[in-house]
C-alpha cells in the first residue's frame, strides 16, 4: 500500500467538507505559500483510499474472487486501479476526499461468475471523507461471462463518439460564429456550456428549486443562455469595441470573465459531480447488434436537427445572410446597410442559448459540474481548429470529427489520455492545413 | 529627366531598357475573383513609376504578391535577374525590395527614433548573442546618426522621442517612407503614401520621391490622382480587374482611350478620399 | 481582531519565496506578452516543465543540478513545441494551443499510464535535499523581530529565490534594452510592419516563447524546491490566470512590473487570507455564513473580476504609461 504524507498544506478550496480550522492552521503555520498553488488541489491527508472485497455465492458457498481490476477514477481521469487478491481483497490509494468513481472491469471476472446487477458495473459517485478508507460494494453471483465482441466494442464506441460530438458541435458552433462576426475568441465560452447545465440542474432536480421534468426544465435554462449572451455583449463586449480594445486585450478580459464565472458557479453550485434526476440509469437497447444507450440516441438526433436548423438560417434567412455578410467583411457589410451591431448581438444571442443546450446534453451523458465546461472547451478548440476557426459548418464537421476520434482512441490508448488526442488532432491540424477542413486560407495570417 | 527620353514604347508589356524587377505571369485569386492578373511588366531602373487603377484593380493585392506578404497562384517575378518566387517577406526586403502599407502601420508604442532604427539591417544587437554580450554600441551609434538624417529631412526632427502613435495622419505616413528608407532599399513601393495627407505635406511628400529617383532609386507608387502621377511620374502603369490595360509616359496615359474608359471615365469623382 | 498581525501575516506571505516564484513566472509572461505580445495562455505548462523534469531526474538518480538544467531544457523544448505551429498563424491561436497543452499535460501526467515516470496523481517528493544540504541557517532556528518570524529553512530558500529575481531582471533589462528587445517590441505593435522591414519576425516570437519558458521552468524550479513536491494539481490552469492579473497589474511591457505585481498581489491574497481566518475566528456565525473554502473560492471571483477591471480601467498597471495605451487602438 502506497501511504504518501504530505508536505503540501492545502486550503482545499473545491472542497466544502474541509474543517474550518483549515485556513487558521494555515495562517499559524506560516506556510501561506502553498496555498496559492494548492488552491485547487485535493487535500492529501493520510491514506485516503478505496477498498473492498469481492465475494461471490455459489450454490450458497461464499468464496473469495481473486484477479478482479478494479478502476478508480475522478472526473473522467483515471486515478488509479488495483487487482483482488486471494481473499478478494482490493485497495486503492487515492489522492484525497472528494467523489470518485469506481468500475469493475468486467472481462477480468472469472468465468461464471458475473455481477448480480449488470447496472452496477460502475459506482458513479463513491464519496471519500479526509482520512477514510471507504469500502464500496459489488454483489456478485452466477452467471454467463458476456462477451462483447470487436464489432460491438466498434459500435459502441463510434455512437459515444457521436454522442460526443454532438455535445461539441453544439457548444462549437456559437464559438466560431461569435469569432467569425467580432474577430474574438471568448475563452469564457466553456462556462457558458456550465451555465446551460446548471441552470438546468436547478430547474429539474436541485431541492430549491421547482423539480421539472428536464425536458421543461431545459426551456428556461437555454433561454436564460441566450439571455446571458445578450447581456455579455450588451454590458461588456459592445462598449469595449466602441472603446477600440484591440483583440489581444478582449481574449484577456474573456480569461477574466471565464475564471471569474467559473468560481461564481463553484461557490453557488459547490464542487460536487451531480446527475439530474431524470434519464440516469438508463440500460441499453440493442440496434443493428449494437447496445446502445436512448439518451446518446436523443442527444445525437437533437443535435443533428439543431444544427440542420442552424445551417438554413444561415443559408435561408435575411437574418442568417447578415451573419454571412458580416464574417465576410464587416465593413462591406457595414456599408451596404446592414446594422452589424445587431448581427453580433443575434450572434451572441444564439450561441448562449447553443452553449446552454450542449452543456444541458453534456451533463445528461455525463454529469453536472463547475468545470465541465472549461474541460469541453479544450475539445471545443480542436472542433473549431479542425474545420476551421469562423466557419459554422466547419465546428459542426470538426465537433464530430473530434468527438469519434476522441472515443475511438480508447480502443488503443487509455481512456485517461483521451483529451491527450484531441489536442494531438488540433496541432496536426495547425501543421498540414492551420485554416481547416473547411476555412479559407486568408482568414489565417 | 528621364521622361523627356522615353526608354519605351507605350504598349503594355514592353521590354525597358533597364528593368530592375521583372513581372511574369502573376496571378491571384480570392475564390472566384481574380484580383491579379499581370501578363508581362516590368519596371525601369531608377524611374518614378506609378501604378494606378480604379479601386479594387488589384494594386495593393500586387504589392502584397510581389514583396512577399502573399502568394500568388501563380507566376514568377524577378528583382534584378534574382526569382523572388516563395521568398518570404523579410527577405524580400533585405534584397532591397521594402514596401509600405496602404494603411499606415506605425510601430504605435515606439518612439519615432526607435521606429527607424528597427529598420537598420546592421544591428549586431538585433541577434539574442549580440543583445547579450553587448559590443552594439557603434552600429547604434551610426544608425541612430543615419536616422537623425532622415527624419530631418521629412521634418520630423522635433518628434525624435514622441510615441509613433501620437502623431499626426500625415506624419505617420511621412514617418514611414522614412523607415523604409532606413532600410536601405533599392526599390521602394509606395502604397497610396498620399492618401489622407494634408496638401502641403503632400507637396513636401512629392518633392522626396522625386529626390528618391535622384539619389539612385526605383519608386513604384500608388496613387489616385492622376495630378500627382502626371507631375511626378516617368512612366504609368494602368490596372484594371487585375491586369495591365496600359503603360507608357505619363502624357500618353492621359491620352489613352482605353484609360480614360476603364479608369477616369467611371472613376474620376472618387479619387483619392 | 489583531489588525497588526494581519498585516504581519500578508507582508510574510509578500516577502516569502512563493511570491519570487510568481515574479519569476512574471517575468517570463512580461517578455512574451507584455513585449511580445504572444498570447501564452498555459504559461503554467513551463513550470511544470521545469518541475516534473527537475524532479524525475532526481528519481531517475540524477543530482539536483542536473535535473535543474533538464528542467529548464525540457521548458525550452516545450516553447519549440508550442511556437513552431502556431506562430505563423494569427495571435489566437497560440492561445487556443497553449490553454489545451498546457492542461493536457497536466492530464497526462496525472495518469495512470504515466505513473512509472511521474508517479501519478500522488507526484514526487522530497528531491531537493542537496539544495538544502547547502542551506548555512539552522532550518529550525527563527529569524527576524518580533512575531515578524521566518524559520532559517524558509530564509535559505527565500534569499536564493530573490538573488535569482534579480538576476533575471537584469537580464531582462539588458535583452529588453539591446536592439533585440527593440524588434521584439515592434513585433508587439506590429508584425507585418516589421516583416517590411526586413525582420524575421517568426524567429523572434520563438526565441521569446522559448527564453520566457526557460524563465517559467525556473519559477516552477524554485516552487518545487521550496515545497520539495511536485503533484499534477499544482499546476492548474487558475495559475496562469494569476500570472496575467500579475503582469498586468505591475505594468504589461514595464522591466520592473512583473515584481510590483507580485509583491502587490501576494499582500492582497494573503492579507485577505489571514483576515477571513481572523474574523472567522472571532464571529462565529460568519462560517455558518461563508465558510473557509468558499472565502477561498471567492477570492479566486475577485482575481478574475479584477483580471477584467484592470484591462478595461487601467490597461496600464501600476507602473505603465497611460499614454502609451492610448495609443494602443488596434
Ligand atoms: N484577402 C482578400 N480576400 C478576398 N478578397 C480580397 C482580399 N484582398 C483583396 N481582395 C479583393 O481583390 C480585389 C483587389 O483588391 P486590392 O488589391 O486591394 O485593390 P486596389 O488596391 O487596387 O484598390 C478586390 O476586389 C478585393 O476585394
Ligand atoms: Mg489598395
Amino acid at each position: 500500500m502506497l501511504l504518501v504524507t504530505s508536505v503540501w498544506p492545502s486550503s482545499a478550496t473545491y472542497n466544502r467538507s474541509t474543517v474550518p480550522s483549515f485556513a487558521r492552521r494555515l495562517i499559524i503555520f506560516g506556510l501561506l505559500v502553498a496555498a496559492l498553488l494548492s488552491f485547487a488541489s485535493p487535500v492529501m491527508a493520510e491514506g485516503e483510499a478505496i477498498k473492498g472485497t469481492l465475494i461471490v455465492r455459489l450454490d450458497d458457498v461464499r468464496s473469495p474472487v481473486e484477479g478482479v481490476t478494479m478502476i478508480v477514477s475522478q472526473d473522467g481521469t483515471e486515478i488509479g486501479s488495483g487487482t483482488s487478491d486471494a481473499e478478494g481483497h482490493w485497495l486503492i490509494p487515492v489522492p484525497g476526499p472528494g467523489i470518485y468513481q469506481v468500475r469493475l472491469d468486467i472481462s477480468t471476472l472469472p468465468e461464471g461468475v458475473t455481477l448480480t446487477d449488470p447496472d452496477k458495473v460502475e459506482l458513479p459517485e463513491v464519496e471519500v471523507t479526509e482520512g477514510q478508507e471507504k469500502t464500496v460494494l459489488f454483489p456478485l453471483g452466477e452467471g454467463a461471462v458476456s462477451t462483447v465482441s470487436t464489432f460491438e466494442r466498434v459500435g459502441t464506441l463510434f455512437v459515444a463518439g457521436l454522442k460526443l460530438g454532438a455535445v461539441i458541435a453544439l457548444s462549437a458552433v456559437g464559438l466560431s460564429l461569435i469569432f467569425a462576426v467580432t474577430g474574438l475568441v471568448n475563452f469564457a465560452h466553456g462556462e457558458m456550456v456550465t451555465l446551460g447545465a446548471v441552470l438546468a440542474y436547478f430547474f429539474s432536480t436541485s431541492p430549491a428549486g421547482p423539480g421539472w421534468p428536464l425536458v421543461v426544465a431545459a426551456v428556461p435554462a437555454i433561454l436564460l443562455g441566450a439571455g446571458f449572451g445578450w447581456v455579455q455583449d450588451r454590458g461588456l463586449w459592445r462598449s469595449l469595441r466602441k472603446q477600440g480594445m484591440g483583440l489581444i486585450s478582449m481574449m484577456v478580459v474573456s480569461i477574466g470573465l471565464a475564471f471569474a464565472m467559473r468560481h461564481v458557479i463553484l461557490v453557488v453550485f459547490s464542487g460536487q459531480r451531480r446527475l439530474f434526476s431524470d434519464y440516469t440509469g438508463q440500460s441499453p437497447v440493442t440496434i443493428l447488434g449494437i447496445p446502445m444507450v436512448p439518451k446518446h440516441l436523443v442527444t445525437i438526433a437533437v443535435a443533428v436537427v439543431v444544427l440542420g436548423a442552424i445551417g438554413l438560417f444561415l443559408q435561408r434567412t435575411k437574418a442568417g445572410t447578415a451573419v454571412r455578410a458580416v464574417s465576410d467583411d464587416p465593413d462591406l457589410a457595414e456599408s451596404s446597410g446592414i446594422n452589424v451591431d445587431r448581427v453580433i448581438t443575434v450572434t451572441w444571442v444564439m450561441a448562449g442559448g447553443l452553449a446552454a443546450l450542449g452543456g444541458i446534453f453534456f451533463g445528461v451523458n455525463e454529469a453536472v459540474q463547475w468545470d465541465m465546461g472549461f474541460r469541453l472547451l479544450l475539445l471545443i478548440f480542436a472542433a473549431v481548429v479542425l474545420g476551421g476557426l469562423g466557419t459554422a459548418y466547419g465546428a459542426m464537421v470538426g465537433g464530430f470529427v473530434v468527438g469519434v476520434t476522441v472515443e475511438m482512441s480508447t480502443m488503443f490508448v487509455p481512456s485517461e489520455l483521451k483529451s491527450a488526442i484531441g489536442l494531438l488532432l488540433l496541432i496536426v491540424m495547425l501543421l498540414v492545413r492551420p485554416q481547416g477542413l473547411l476555412g479559407s486560407r486568408e482568414r489565417i495570417g | 529627366m528621364v521622361a523627356d527620353q522615353p526608354f519605351a514604347e507605350p504598349v503594355p508589356g514592353v521590354a525597358k531598357s533597364d528593368p530592375v524587377l521583372v513581372v511574369d505571369g502573376v496571378t491571384r485569386t480570392f475564390g472566384g475573383l481574380v484580383a491579379v492578373d499581370v501578363g508581362h511588366l516590368e519596371i525601369q531602373r531608377h524611374t518614378v513609376t506609378s501604378l494606378i487603377g480604379p479601386n479594387g484593380a488589384g494594386k495593393t493585392t500586387l504589392f502584397n504578391v510581389l514583396s512577399g506578404f502573399d502568394n500568388a497562384n501563380a507566376g514568377e517575378w524577378h528583382l534584378n535577374g534574382g526569382s523572388l518566387v516563395g521568398i518570404p517577406a523579410h527577405s524580400v526586403a533585405r534584397r532591397g525590395m521594402v514596401r509600405t502599407f496602404q494603411l499606415t502601420r506605425s510601430l504605435a508604442r515606439l518612439t519615432v527614433m526607435e521606429n527607424l532604427l528597427v529598420a537598420d539591417q546592421h544591428n549586431p544587437g538585433e541577434r539574442l548573442r549580440g543583445a547579450l554580450l553587448g559590443g552594439w554600441g557603434a552600429a547604434e551609434a551610426d544608425a541612430k546618426e543615419r536616422a537623425a538624417a532622415l527624419l530631418d529631412r521629412f521634418g520630423l526632427s522635433t518628434m525624435v522621442d514622441e510615441y509613433a502613435g501620437s502623431l499626426s495622419g500625415g506624419q505617420r505616413k511621412l514617418l514611414e517612407v522614412a523607415r523604409a528608407l532606413m532600410v536601405g532599399p533599392e526599390v521602394i513601393m509606395l502604397d497610396e503614401p498620399m492618401a489622407g495627407v494634408n496638401p502641403a505635406l503632400t507637396q513636401s511628400l512629392l518633392t522626396h520621391i522625386q529626390t528618391l529617383r535622384d539619389d539612385g532609386m526605383t519608386v513604384i507608387f500608388i496613387e489616385h490622382d492622376m495630378d500627382v502621377v502626371q507631375e511626378i511620374s516617368d512612366w504609368v502603369v494602368v490596372l484594371a480587374q487585375g491586369a495591365v490595360i496600359a503603360e507608357g509616359p505619363p502624357s500618353s496615359i492621359a491620352r489613352n482611350r482605353v484609360v480614360i474608359d476603364a479608369y477616369l471615365g467611371e472613376h474620376h469623382g472618387d479619387a483619392a478620399p | 481582531m489583531d489588525l497588526v498581525a494581519i498585516l504581519r501575516d500578508g507582508f510574510l506571505a509578500m516577502i516569502g519565496p512563493v511570491t519570487a516564484a510568481y515574479a519569476i513566472a512574471a517575468i517570463s509572461l512580461n517578455l512574451q506578452f507584455g513585449y511580445t505580445g504572444l498570447l501564452n495562455f498555459g504559461q503554467v505548462a513551463f513550470l511544470a516543465a521545469g518541475a516534473y523534469g527537475t524532479s524525475i531526474t532526481v528519481e531517475a538518480g540524477g543530482s539536483l543540478w542536473l535535473g535543474i538544467a533538464i528542467g529548464i531544457m525540457l521548458a525550452v523544448l516545450l516553447g519549440a513545441m508550442l511556437g513552431l505551429p502556431t506562430l505563423r498563424l494569427r495571435a489566437d491561436y497560440l492561445a487556443i494551443t497553449t490553454i489545451a497543452v498546457a492542461e493536457v499535460i497536466r492530464l497526462v501526467v496525472r495518469s495512470s499510464w504515466a505513473e512509472p515516470v511521474t508517479n501519478g496523481v500522488f507526484g514526487i517528493q522530497g528531491f531537493a535535499n542537496a539544495f538544502f544540504d547547502l542551506n548555512p541557517f539552522p532550518p529550525g532556528e527563527t529569524y527576524g523581530i518580533g512575531s515578524w518570524l521566518v524559520t532559517g529553512r524558509r530564509l535559505w530558500v527565500m534569499i536564493v529565490s530573490w538573488v535569482v529575481v534579480l538576476l533575471l531582471l537584469l537580464l531582462v533589462r539588458r535583452l529588453i534594452n539591446s536592439p533585440w528587445g527593440r524588434v521584439v517590441k515592434a513585433v508587439r505593435e506590429d508584425e507585418d510592419a516589421t516583416r517590411a522591414l526586413g525582420k524575421n519576425v517568426f524567429n523572434y516570437k520563438l526565441q521569446s516563447l522559448m527564453i520566457g519558458g526557460a524563465i517559467g521552468a525556473i519559477a516552477g524550479i524554485l516552487l518545487a524546491i521550496e515545497q520539495q513536491n511536485v503533484t499534477p494539481d499544482a499546476y492548474l490552469p487558475n495559475i496562469t490566470f494569476i500570472l496575467y492579473v500579475i503582469v498586468i497589474l505591475g505594468g504589461a511591457g514595464t522591466i520592473v512590473g512583473p515584481l510590483v505585481g507580485a509583491l502587490v498581489f501576494q499582500f492582497l491574497f494573503f492579507t485577505f487570507d489571514a483576515f477571513m481566518a481572523s474574523s472567522q475566528a472571532e464571529i462565529g456565525w460568519l462560517n455558518t455564513l461563508i465558510s473557509p473554502a468558499e472565502a477561498g473560492q471567492i477570492k479566486l471571483i475577485l482575481v478574475g473580476a479584477g483580471l477584467m477591471a484592470l484591462m478595461v480601467f487601467r490597461p496600464q498597471g501600476i507602473l505603465g504609461d497611460p499614454d502609451e495605451v492610448t495609443l494602443d487602438g488596434r
